[in-house]
Formats: structure tokens, C-alpha cells, sequence
């Protein structure tokens, strides 16, 4: 395969990945504010620190509210992380590579951008984002689907798995932070009646608040975290992601399971004996938030590696040439 | 009108009941050869079932199916950027659903005269860049081919794998109101919209299914295998299972969308000049396993811009030292560089000649009558009828560069008339042409509008010519001009297989 096509193929799947995970952690401050017992509380400028991107926000919106979140997170074409942003993106990727994906995943693509940019002029949508969040999300997921049932599961459709799940472990990671950010302030709160709500809510945006009760049954923060991070079952916590991406970055390469052959599959194989042997009490002695952000530059740093694997563009002297 | 917009019309419009049915009751030819009706204002035979089914469709019906192919075209993404625009608009290249229809034995003819022509201008090329007898015999003066524009000295001396230049080719054909057909144009350069011919159809199938069942059209829809076989042929000597890939400028090239097509139908890698590279006299592409070989390229680039070593040194889409494997044999290019010396317009007055010289025939399908400025004698005729022909730049296209006498006001007459005493090697003149028309919806109703038909032939083991085409029509009333970028729209074409 194309280093550049695959390339595309693996960011095209991060940005859709990306435009549910938005729509998720938009809909989780939602839900928190509404739970909230104290209404002084601010939900809305965690949001925004969380996307790391708190100075361009504070250029172009000054205070954090909800509308202004919104707009930034849904329909700032002069974002590159909003909604609409991320969406183009992913067409446009997808545009890069139409020859090699199936026409049904393009067309399903073309559609999700068309609708997009439909509601960002539609003013009743940010009088009531629910609706419109619930659609990105199964946009999301039918994309999913039409992919694995559309495309041939070879070199391509695993760059794209890898693509999403690390997508999906660093934006699970993020929205578990939320809590931390919000919760700060006022840790009396905590094993309140309200703390159990949030976490429920928090749960909930990430779909998984039936599955952690099959799981464990009764609410607690440290179940919790155990359950988002380090569940092998559950498709969006972030030890199931690592194990999957694992797996498709060995199947890339065909090299075994149990070594590395690149700096990618070295650097995600590090990271996933991590999550296999660390005990949810280490986390959170050590300080959930701080695991977090170690897990988020781990997480980047293997992306940087399958570039660098597989991507970047050598002078044709280094490299062997395979016929 | 922005692609959202274009959506939610659509959309809406399908909604909508009670329109009036638009039929061919009323329609009028206005004189002109039509290529449906017959001038008693019937329909041709092939078009009868056609015309009927059209006339029997309930209220609304023909414009719903119209709107679902726009739709469609929206949805799958066949659409061109409009430049210039921050908003991205993308439009798509408006398309009629009214066909037109080509009858078996006229087809015929049009199939052995473009083979006829493939066959000898692949032959005037192989020579000039030769030992260009052609010229030695006084055929084709010299003065003609050292002005060429696209002539490329640097091609010299290169056989091309099996001696082909002309590999696929797009002509563009005209019906006057003689009821003759004549070749306009060659296009022997990555012709382009091929890709519109397969989506019309595929999309037109849907439309009217019965139709197409009881009209024994023609299938298209082997074209990519055609082009993929005619891309197998040309792969070196001793490579058995060729890598044959289609080179592209890129995405935001306005062709994108029939490169990206032709290599998906064809199973074969769409690449980049960034993504090939040159090494000890091979070329290779950057795979995520390293470098793999190439030896058959579709480019759709042009000539120009394939090797900045060879070709234009600025061009940052193409490949250093590219010509150098291609010189070699080691990797085949489709159509090969310097075939664009035939698209001259000047060399197409000579195709009578050049067929008699190489075949000993006798021109099947005939060119429109061209004055070449260069001739003194015919140069005076066409500065004394400026305000009746039709002058046209020898190496322009796109219907760019041209003049339309009737139609030109005393100041663009007389700007051109500068020009071509200027430079006369650069001009030829035609008699304006009275295209064929094709009823074509018009608001509520249909009109006659003017057509072209261009075929596309492929020359590998043996010459072949899809059957049909892509039909241009000038959607202004009155205009000549069909070209997408002036106005233009297009249609299926049907031809009819022999009974």
C-alpha cells in the first residue's frame, strides 16, 4: 500500500472517530451541569482546557459559556478540532483515497459532511444540540460498519483501526478527565449523591453505563476508572483500544505478537503490558489526572512512530527495495 | 448555488405533486437537424420507445427522476471545484436526461473512421519522430512541424512499447445540418470525462430500466477493463503481471474525480509524482514496505510537467528522471509524451493526407473543411469572411483562443484579424457549423439544444472505440459552445446494437 494512502486511510478514521468523541464530551458538560448541586460551578472552562486549546479560545470567545463552547467545539470552521473542521477532514481525506476505501464508505462520508454543514446554518440546532450530537454520533458508527463490511480487512482497514482506537483511547482519557477537572473544587462532594450522579453521566457518555453495571453492579470511582481504563471487553475503554491497535499494527507488519519490528509496534507494546499489569489503586494513588496525561503523550508518541514507520518520505537510497 | 443548497432543492422538488407532465407535445425543431425527431416531427425509429414512455410518464415524474440522478451525482461526490471560492462550492456538471441516440449503422461508420484515424495518426507520429518521411515526401511541409507547439523534440528516437502513441483518445465529433458527421477535434492528450460516460449510464439504468431493456443499447460499462487490458499490453518485455498504476496531479486537479475512478474500477494504485521515485534506471513507488516496482503509468499529466530533468524544470508534479526509464523500455507511459503534436490544429487540416500517405484510403469520416492562415491564398479568404467562419488557435482548446465570426462584434473581428496576420502559422478558420440538436428539459417543458459526441478509443493488441460517447450539450439557448467550463452540460448516449 502507498505510504501516503495509508497515511489517509489512518487520519480519515481518526477525524471520524474524532467528530463522535466531540459530540460525546459536549454532551457529558451538558449532562454534569444539569446534575450539578452548586449551579456556580463552571463545567464549561474544564471543557475547554481539556482541549488544550484554551488560548486560541480565550482570543476568539474570551468567557467560557455554553453557547460560546459550542460554537467551538460544533461549527468553528477556524478551528481545526471542531465538528465541522474535523468532519472536512475526514472527507478530504477520504477524497485522497476513494480509489482504495469502498464507494459506500465515501458516499456514507460525503453525506455525514453535507449534513454538518447543513445544521451549522441551522439555527434550531444549537437551541437543542441533542438531537444533532445523537446523529454525529451514529454517522460515527454506520461509518464503522460500512467499513467493516465494505472493506477488505487488509493492510488498509487495519491502518484505519488503528487509526480510531488510538483516537478513541486518547478522547475515552479526556472525558474521564472532566471529571477531575470538575470535581476539583469541591471534593466534599465526593460518594455524595451527586458524585454518583456524575459518574453515572459520565458513563453514560461514553455508552457505558448499562455495560459497567453488567460488570460490576454498584457505583464507585475507583470501578469506574477501572472499567473505562482498564477493561480488555468494553470497545471504548482505552485497555481494549491498545490491545486492538496491537494487534493491527502486528498484522501490518506481520511481525509476532509477542516481539516489535518497529518503533511503533515497540512503543505499543510497551504501553500495553503497562495497562496489563497496572492495578486501578496505582492509578489512583499516583493521581488519576497525572496517569491520564503520561497515557495521553503515550499515546501521541506512538502515533508519531507510525509516521515515522511508515510514512515519512525517505530518499529512495535508504530503503531496501522489495522487487 | 452551494452543494447544500443544490441538496435541499432537490430534496424539496421530489416533494412537490401536481406538476404539469412535460412531454414532446409542441416540441419543435426550429429547422435544425434534430437527433430524435425526424423533420415531420416524428420520432426517429430508435427513438420511438423513448418519446412514448416519456409522453406516458405521470405529472412530476420526469423531473423527480432528473433531480434523484442530480442527487446522486451530489452524493457520490462527482463534482468539480469552482475556483476562487473560500466556501468550497462544489458543483456538479449539469446533466440532461433526455439521451442521445445513435442507430446501429451509423455507428458503423463512425467506428471504422475513428479506428481508420487512430490507426494512421498513431502512424504520423511514430514517423516524426523518426525519419519523418512524411515530410521528405512533401506531405506535411516542415515549417508546420518546426511551429508545432506540442511537437517534443526530446521524444525523438523513442519506441514506445508495441509502437503505440495514441493510447486512449477522446474525438470530438459534430453533425452538421447536412446530416453529416465530422470529426472537430482529436484530443490525443489525456482526453478527459470518460468517467462521466460510465456514471450517466449507470445512473441512467436506474432511471428508466424497461427502457434500456427494450432499446438493445450498447453496453459501456467494460470500458475499465478494456483500459486495463489495453495498460497490460504495453508492460515491458519479460514482466508478466505487470504494476500498472494511474498518475495524477492530485486532488485538486479538476479531473480528480475520473482519476480516482478509473483507478478504482481498474483495481490498480492512484498515485502521486511525491509518491514515485527513480532508482538505477527503474521507477518505484513508496509503499509502506518500502519501494515497489512501476511498470505501466495511466498519467494524466500533461507532457509538460512528467519529468522537471527533461520537461519543465519547475513542475512539482511529476518525477525526476522519469523520460530517462521511459527511454529505456523500463516503464511504459499512457499516451505517450510528444503525442499531442497530432491535436495541432494546423496537422489536423492534413489527417485526408496523412491517411492517404500511410493506409492508401480514403478518408471514412471526414473533417470539417479548414483553412489554414499559413497558405497565403486561403489566409486572404479567411480575412474577407471574418464575419462567417469560425477561427480558431492551432493549439488551444476548451473552446479557448476562438473566434465565432457571426457572432463577434467589428472589434473582436478586426483584434483577430491582427492576430492572425501576426502569426498565421497559429490560425486556421472554419465554415461555422450548424450543430444537431436533442430535445433537453428547459423549465417545464423541452427545447432543442446543440450537441457533440465524443467517443473514446483505446489502442492496445487492437483498436477499440467505446460504444457511445459522452454527448456535450450547450445548455444557453442559441450557443455552440459546450464545453463544461463555458455553460455545458452533458447526456447519455445510446447506440443501438445491430438487430
Amino acid at each position: 500500500m502507498l505510504s501516503r494512502v495509508a497515511d489517509s486511510i489512518y487520519w480519515m478514521s481518526r477525524f471520524v472517530e474524532r467528530i463522535e468523541n466531540l459530540a460525546r464530551l459536549h454532551e457529558v458538560t451538558r449532562n454534569l451541569q444539569l446534575d450539578m448541586p452548586d449551579e456556580a460551578t463552571d463545567v464549561w472552562q474544564p471543557i475547554v482546557n481539556i482541549t488544550g486549546d484554551h488560548e486560541y479560545f480565550a482570543k476568539k470567545y474570551g468567557v467560557a459559556t455554553e453557547d460560546s463552547v459550542f460554537e467551538f467545539l460544533t461549527f468553528d470552521s477556524e478551528y481545526p478540532n471542531s465538528i465541522l473542521s474535523c468532519i472536512s477532514s475526514a472527507r478530504e481525506n477520504a477524497r485522497s483515497v476513494r480509489e482504495t476505501i469502498s464507494s459506500e464508505m465515501w458516499e456514507h462520508l460525503n453525506d455525514v459532511y453535507f449534513t454538518v454543514h447543513r445544521a451549522s446554518k441551522d439555527p434550531s440546532v444549537k437551541e437543542n444540540p441533542s438531537d444533532f450530537f445523537e446523529q454525529v454520533k451514529m454517522a460515527s458508527h454506520l461509518f464503522k460498519g460500512i467499513t467493516d463490511a465494505t472493506m477488505s480487512h487488509g493492510e488498509g482497514w487495519h491502518f484505519s483501526r488503528v487509526g480510531r482506537l488510538l483516537e478513541r483511547a486518547d478522547k475515552t482519557s479526556r472525558i474521564l478527565d472532566v471529571k477531575y477537572y470538575i470535581l476539583l473544587p469541591s471534593v466534599q462532594d465526593v460518594g455524595t449523591p451527586a458524585d454518583s450522579l456524575q459518574w453515572s453521566a459520565l458513563l453514560r457518555s461514553v455508552s457505558g453505563f448499562e455495560m459497567y453495571r453488567k460488570r460490576f453492579h454498584g457505583l464507585t470511582p475507583r470501578r469506574v476508572i477501572q472499567f473505562l481504563v482498564l477493561d480488555r471487553d468494553f470497545p471504548r475503554a482505552i485497555n481494549h483500544c491498545v490491545i486492538a491497535a496491537n494487534e493491527s499494527l502486528h498484522k501490518i507488519s506481520g511481525s509476532d505478537a509477542t516481539s516489535f519490528c518497529n518503533s511503533a509496534e515497540q512503543r505499543m507494546g510497551q504501553l500495553r503490558s503497562e495497562l496489563a499489569y497496572i492495578l486501578v489503586d496505582d492509578i489512583v494513588n499516583k493521581g488519576l489526572h497525572e496517569f491520564l496525561d503520561r497515557l495521553q503523550s503515550k499515546l501521541n508518541s506512538i502515533g508519531d512512530s507510525i509516521y515515522e514507520t511508515f510514512i515519512t518520505m525517505r530518499p529512495v537510497d535508504d530503503v531496501a527495495l522489495v522487487r | 448555488m452551494n452543494p447544500q443548497q443544490q441538496a435541499q432543492s432537490a430534496a424539496a422538488s421530489t416533494e412537490r405533486s401536481g406538476d404539469p407532465a412535460i412531454t414532446f407535445a409542441g416540441y419543435d425543431t426550429e429547422g435544425f437537424y434534430d437527433e430524435v425527431f425526424q423533420d415531420n416531427g416524428r420520432p426517429r425509429s430508435d427513438a420511438e420507445l423513448l418519446v412514448w414512455k416519456i409522453n406516458s410518464l405521470k405529472g412530476g415524474e420526469l423531473l423527480r427522476r432528473q433531480r434523484a440522478i442530480e442527487q446522486s451525482l451530489l452524493r457520490m461526490g462527482i463534482t468539480f471545484n469552482v475556483y476562487g471560492d473560500e466556501q468550497g462550492t462544489e458543483r456538479i456538471w449539469p446533466f440532461d436526461i433526455i439521451p442521445r441516440i445513435v442507430p446501429s449503422d451509423e455507428w458503423l461508420t463512425i467506428e471504422s473512421g475513428l479506428k481508420q484515424r487512430i490507426q494512421a495518426l498513431n502512424m504520423f507520429i511514430h514517423d516524426i519522430y523518426h525519419d519523418q518521411e512524411i515530410i521528405k515526401d512533401n506531405i506535411l511541409p516542415e515549417a508546420v512541424l518546426a511551429n508545432a507547439k506540442a511537437y517534443r523534440a526530446e521524444c525523438h528516437g523513442i519506441d514506445p512499447p508495441r509502437k503505440i502513441w495514441c493510447h486512449v483518445t477522446g474525438t470530438d465529433l459534430v453533425r452538421n445540418s447536412d446530416g453529416q458527421i465530422y470529426v472537430l477535434e482529436d484530443n490525443l492528450r489525456c482526453p478527459s470525462v470518460v468517467s462521466y460516460v460510465l456514471q450517466n449510464r449507470f445512473l441512467m439504468k436506474r432511471s428508466f430500466p424497461q427502457i434500456f431493456e427494450a432499446s438493445n443499447v450498447m453496453p459501456v460499462d467494460d470500458y475499465h477493463s478494456r483500459l486495463l487490458e489495453m495498460l497490460q499490453h504495453l508492460a515491458p518485455d519479460g514482466v508478466s503481471d505487470p504494476t500498472v498504476v494511474v498518475l495524477t496531479p492530485g486532488m485538486y486537479n479538476s479531473a480528480y474525480y475520473e482519476h480516482s475512478f478509473l483507478a478504482q474500477q481498474m483495481g490498480v494504485q492512484l498515485v502521486e509524482g511525491r509518491d514515485l521515485a527513480v532508482k538505477d534506471g527503474f521507477l518505484y513507488m513508496r509503499t509502506t514496505r518500502g519501494f515497489e516496482r512501476v511498470d505501466v503509468i495511466y498519467r494524466r499529466i500533461d507532457d509538460d510537467f512528467i519529468d522537471p530533468q527533461v520537461f519543465r524544470s519547475d513542475s512539482m508534479l511529476g518525477v525526476p528522471g522519469l523520460m530517462d526509464v521511459y527511454r529505456r523500455g523500463r516503464v511504459a507511459l499512457a499516451n505517450a509524451p510528444g503525442t499531442g503534436v497530432a491535436d495541432d490544429k494546423v496537422i489536423y487540416a492534413y489527417v485526408p493526407e496523412i491517411i492517404r500517405y500511410y493506409l492508401d484510403e480514403e478518408i471514412i469520416l471526414p473533417n470539417v473543411e479548414t483553412y489554414v492562415c499559413y497558405d497565403e491564398e486561403q489566409r486572404n479568404y479567411v480575412l474577407a469572411n471574418l464575419d462567417k467562419l469560425v477561427v480558431k488557435a492551432a493549439n488551444e482548446s476548451g473552446g479557448y483562443g476562438m473566434l465565432v465570426g457571426p457572432h463577434a462584434t467589428d472589434d473582436e473581428r478586426k483584434k483577430f484579424a491582427g492576430l492572425i496576420r501576426d502569426n498565421p502559422r497559429n490560425y486556421i478558420a472554419q465554415p461555422t457549423l450548424s450543430l444537431s440538436r436533442v430535445p433537453t428539459i428547459v423549465g417545464d417543458h423541452f427545447e432543442g439544444r446543440h450537441v457533440d459526441l465524443r467517443p473514446y478509443i483505446l489502442y492496445g493488441e487492437e483498436i477499440y472505440v467505446l460504444p457511445g460517447g459522452l454527448t456535450r450539450v450547450a445548455l444557453r439557448k442559441g450557443s455552440l459552445v459546450v464545453n463544461s467550463s463555458q455553460g455545458g452540460g452533458s447526456k447519455d448516449t445510446w447506440v443501438i446494437a445491430q438487430p
